[in-house]
């Protein structure tokens, strides 16, 4: 049973996700990853107004391919998440509204996504072609010196994820 | 006495390269297939993803995983051969520039500190040997480091003997869990010393899934490793399941009567692996 669900998420439509759901995801996300969560979070600590919205954003942590010509995107698989266990918590805080990755993060992060009633989402890590694919639009929002860790907004269509961390604290693993 | 120019390696490399990126070997590809028998829910799902992902890339010539990888060649030269032209490791580079360039590949190389990307994926780990004859033997796997990240090293006491041995490697696949994109192909170097054990575990991810150690001993303990690492259940993608492990090779050396090295470098399952000789 696939689940098809629009971004961004309505209220209360994270709570209606259970670990294990299969779900196709279509509208906007956010790539960041390790450089990128770096720079954001300072940002924040500073003061300095984000270059995207936080509120209900859903951060892909992923790093694309060049795009090929006439392609939207290049492979864009997930990238593991874990490594961005100390980032997520704050910006979960901030309003941000889920996570896309790979593999476990850690028990802070789940806490946060339990306290915001957020979601984290697995997508396949190592199916890059195809999420390349399922990308319909690809725009540059900042750090282009960050080449392919830079942060992009996608539009995606019908991009198969799975829950990992559901928003009453169950997980996958 | 035969005479190769570099420049006839960085083309052959080129090839390689280009080719690599976007396909999985066949053995891989065979037991990732395979692999989808008995499985229900959430790691079906993962399988037949990474399934379709694979025919999607060969088809359309795209990168199999946006991790393109560091590049590890091994060369194997012969010492009949005399190599002419632009230094050998400079040539290997530049067919590696060219081939990220030209397969839309993501560059991934950057600077330990301050993580400025290099622009163009080199430098490329590059391992040359010397051995008999005039040919040159290549072997090119890019190397993603979500699986590369979980790899360790141990120094076992020599008491440890095989128990220990596949104890540190079933250990080592199930506290990475999830994160290396399993189900996993595992490198195992075993003996030698230090250096030289990570760089047998490194060669023993050129050998094909499912292919045994010569050596009955080495190969037996491939086999419980594998049945050991499949028994813990973490399955394709951390999902749960059968499959955790695709298949464990180990490679080794002699080593020092006070030690017993082993090396666990763990290959998610996106094994890209090609192999010429010149």
């Amino acid at each position: 049973m696939m689940k098809k669900l629009n971004l961004p998420l309505k209220c209360g439509e994270a709570e209606g996700l259970k670990a294990g759901d299969c779900v196709l995801l279509s509208g906007e996300i956010l790539t960041a990853r390790d450089c990128a969560h770096r720079r954001i979070c300072d940002m924040i600590n500073r003061g300095e107004p984000l270059p995207f919205e936080l509120k209900n954003a859903i951060i892909y942590y992923a790093g694309p391919c060049p795009a090929k010509p006439g392609r939207a995107s290049g492979s864009c698989g997930p990238t593991t998440s874990s490594r961005m266990d100390s980032f997520a918590p704050a910006l979960l805080d901030l309003g941000l509204g889920g996570m896309i990755g790979k593999g476990e993060m850690s028990d802070e992060v789940r806490s946060a996504i339990v306290r915001n009633k957020a979601v984290y989402f697995a997508a396949i890590g190592g199916a890059g072609a195809l999420y390349g694919n399922a990308i319909e639009k690809s725009e540059l929002v900042a750090f282009p010196e960050l080449l392919s860790e830079a942060v992009r907004r996608l539009t995606v269509k019908d991009f198969p994820v799975v829950v990992a961390y559901d928003c009453a604290g169950n997980s996958i693993y | 006495m035969r005479i190769i120019d570099t420049n006839e390696i960085a083309a052959k490399i080129y090839e390689m390269a280009l080719r690599a990126g976007t396909r999985l070997t066949p053995s891989c590809k065979r037991a990732l297939q395979q692999a989808e028998n008995g499985e229900n829910g959430a790691a079906l799902f993962a399988l037949h993803t990474l399934n379709e992902n694979c025919a999607l890339a060969e088809r359309e010539n795209l990168p199999v995983c946006q991790d393109t990888g560091m590049a590890c060649v091994m060369l194997e030269i012969g010492q009949d051969v005399h190599l002419t032209g632009a230094p050998l490791t400079e040539a290997v580079n530049g067919a590696v520039r060219r081939a990220y360039a030209d397969g839309y590949f993501r560059k991934s190389i950057c600077d330990p500190i301050t993580r400025e990307n290099t622009g163009d994926n080199t430098p490329a780990a590059v391992h040359t040997d010397i051995c008999a004859g005039e040919r040159i033997k290549i072997a090119y796997l890019p190397k993603g480091f979500g699986s590369e990240n979980m790899s360790a090293i141990y120094m076992l006491k020599p008491a440890q003997g095989v128990d220990g041995i596949i104890n540190a490697i079933v250990e080592t696949v199930k506290k990475a869990g999830s994160r290396p994109c399993p189900p996993v192909y595992v490198g195992v170097g075993i003996g030698g010393n230090f250096d030289g054990c990570a760089h047998l575990a490194k060669r023993a991810l050129l050998r094909e899934v499912g292919s045994a150690n010569q050596r009955a001993d080495i190969a037996e303990i491939e086999r419980r490793a594998l049945v050991e690492i499949n028994n813990r259940g973490i399955g394709c993608q951390g999902f749960h399941g059968k499959t955790t492990a695709i298949g464990v090779s180990c490679e080794w050396a002699p080593t020092h009567i006070a030690g017993l090295p082993v090396a666990v470098n763990i290959q998610c399952h996106c094994v890209r692996c090609e192999k010429e000789i010149l």
